[in-house]
């Protein structure tokens, strides 16, 4: 008996001994893997890839980097122009449009996460389901989601956040939950396919049950498409956010964005003589939105979203 | 069981598929894939089933494991009818029948690891308890199937066509089934490794005392594993025998056309080949009659009004054909 007990300790040592080696060989067929080299011949992506890094340090580091309280007003250093003390320049409260630029980081990278994991989650079951089981299920599913597309969402949003009040977390519920259509139906179309794979009839008759064959043997099998539609969606959020804000239905001052950054633009002589107070937050939403936009193109392209038969 | 039974019985299974047309999705017509067919397969045996594509020679075995619900018609397995099973009484059915699918690609989960792969139906049973003992099962189920067990760590495309077919293999056999369906297994394989494949096949039969019902289109793969066949036309069987019976001294037509199409690897040996006319008739709207009518060389006036019946012509030899008395 203690034999047996001695024996199997050493088998289960050497396999977790195995466990952390094939841990270190996915790392490493990671790096050499298929689709990271793909990924790494494009150079736009990489770049995009990289300027997201930093900006996600930055928005995790802020009060770190920023040089001064963003809500710190001071009324003697108004509309300053940039100089050494404030780099950027002062804004209308004189409070520092760097500091201020590092932390609207935070609320543009928020909302772009945040909105997107809401609507993929939703998107994803709700296509999982109609794909998966058809019929009338898939009917009133796709119904639905051809009424919410049919309305224009910018508009629904702005009522939507009219009615229940402007701010971060409002903003981020109202685009998850209207945003789902488009990512359902990529889901529902690779479902649709995919179901109809042998492997989906040798999970059945070995016994697997409906929802364990969605989760567990289908749906790996659409991460790719969804992880592409989720990158070019939190574009799409972090400038519908900022275009809520400009209109001052999004984030509330003073908790700043880049969107409300640029409310003063709407002022003529802002817009003419101050182009400190603009350029910066509109440069950062084109840089970051664009910078998404190749991590996508990259990502469609190394996962090869259509056409790779495995 | 029964001494002597039959471990699984197919009595007058159909299966039609519906075409449906227009916005209502009303049904126009059927395709009668599988028309009334009726074997039994007793423990321990192969019951070979061939016939060209389109036949319904897959869509028979799928019927029989209820992946595809059959129209009409029953499946009795080990006394009990298939299609009258409950969800649960399904699932647990499931155990003791399996089947191995013709395409190795398409059957394999590509975002799976071979250990998942073979020994996910262990967890969903509970024959297992944790993770160590299921490596340690998927293990010893590869070794069975003739590959290493460190295989077991990565996915199916690093392996070859026929590694594929033996992880299909594995995953057929985790759950210990008394019966297994062979849904044309070696098709997608080259020879060399068909007959790998088929001598796997036989070895594991007596070792685990297997019951096939095994599909395919080549008739010399058939008589290489199997004690009983049956020669499927346009969703009927035509003639089923004894596999010595059917090589031997063939009565149906049909097969006697088939069998002139298998080569003989001796050039010396002169024989005269039966070249059927015309295709295939579409399923949709099968012959009146005999169903091969058409296509036969020896067809009578009676053959395309009355359908004959498959009709004991002494050991064990059914045959389906006016011709035969």
């Amino acid at each position: 008996m203690r034999k047996r007990e001695d024996a199997l300790l050493k088998r289960d040592n050497l396999t977790d001994a195995e466990d952390t080696s094939t841990k270190l060989n996915i790392f490493k067929s990671l790096k050499k893997s298929r689709t990271w080299r793909r990924f790494r011949r494009h150079k736009l992506a990489l770049v995009g890839a990289t300027f997201l890094l930093v900006l996600i340090l930055i928005a995790i580091f802020a009060p770190l980097i920023a040089p001064y309280d963003p809500y710190a007003i001071d009324l003697s250093a108004y509309r300053n122009p940039p100089s050494y003390a404030h780099w950027l320049g002062t804004d209308t409260a004189g409070r520092d449009v760097l500091s201020r630029l590092i932390y609207a980081s935070r609320v543009s990278l928020l909302v772009g996460l945040g909105a997107v994991s809401i609507y993929v989650i939703i998107g994803t079951i709700l296509g999982a389901i109609s794909g998966y089981y058809g019929g009338w299920v898939d009917h009133i599913i796709m119904r639905i989601a051809d009424a919410v597309l049919c309305f224009p969402l910018f508009v629904i949003i702005l009522v939507a956040v009219t009615i229940v009040g402007p701010s971060l977390y409002n903003i981020i519920l109202a685009l998850g939950v209207l945003w789902w259509p488009g990512i359902s139906r990529i889901v529902r179309g690779e479902f649709l396919s995919l179901r109809e794979r042998e492997f989906v009839e040798a999970a059945k008759a070995t016994g697997e049950h409906s929802i364990s064959i969605i989760f567990r043997y289908i749906l790996p099998n659409v991460v790719a498409p969804i992880i592409v539609a989720a990158t070019f969606g939190m574009a799409s959020a972090i400038l519908a956010e900022a275009g809520l804000s400009f209109l001052g239905l999004g984030v509330q001052p003073p908790t700043p964005s880049w969107g409300n950054m640029l409310i003063d633009a709407q002022s003529l002589t802002i817009l003419k003589s101050m182009p400190w107070l603009w350029i910066p937050p509109g440069a950062m939403i084109l840089i970051t939105v664009l910078s998404i936009n190749f991590v996508g193109d990259g990502l469609r392209d190394a996962f090869d979203v259509r056409g790779r038969a495995e | 069981m029964k001494k002597n039974g039959y471990l699984i019985k197919v009595e007058n299974l159909k299966k039609y598929f519906p075409i449906r047309k227009g916005v209502f999705s009303r049904v126009s017509n059927y395709v009668r894939a599988v028309d009334g067919i009726s074997f039994s397969i007793k423990k321990g045996e192969t019951l070979g089933l061939v016939g060209e594509s389109g036949c319904g020679k897959t869509t028979t075995g799928k019927c029989i494991l209820r992946l595809i619900e059959p129209t009409e018609g029953k499946v009795i397995f080990k006394d009990k009818n298939v299609g009258d099973l409950s969800n649960e009484e399904l699932h647990e059915m499931r155990r003791n029948m399996q089947i191995i699918f013709q395409d190795p690609y398409g059957s394999l989960n590509p975002r799976m690891t071979v250990r998942d792969i073979v020994g996910r139906s262990l967890s969903v049973y509970n024959l297992v308890q944790g993770e160590k003992q299921k490596e340690k099962r998927v293990g010893e189920l590869l070794e069975v199937v003739g590959l290493k067990k460190e295989y077991m760590r990565r996915y199916p495309h690093e392996f070859s066509g026929g590694q594929r077919q033996r992880i299909g293999i594995a995953r057929a056999l985790a759950l210990n089934p008394e019966f297994v369906v062979c849904d044309e297994p070696v098709s997608a394989l080259d020879v060399s490794i068909q007959a790998q494949v088929i001598n796997l096949l036989k070895e594991l039969q007596e070792k685990f005392n297997l019951t096939y019902l095994f599909i395919s289109h080549d008739l010399s793969v058939v008589r290489y594993i199997s004690d009983k066949v049956a020669v499927m036309y346009l969703g009927k069987i035509v003639e089923l025998a004894n596999w010595d019976g059917i090589y031997s001294s063939p009565l149906h037509p049909y097969t006697q056309a088939l069998l002139s199409a298998t080569p003989i690897p001796d050039t010396r040996v002169r024989r005269e080949r039966i070249i059927l006319q015309g295709d295939v008739p579409s399923p949709i709207n099968p012959p009146s009659g005999c169903r091969f009518h058409p296509r036969c060389p020896y067809a009578k006036p009676e053959c395309s009004q009355s359908e004959p019946e498959l009709k004991d012509v002494g050991r064990g030899h059914y045959v389906a054909c006016h011709l035969v008395k």
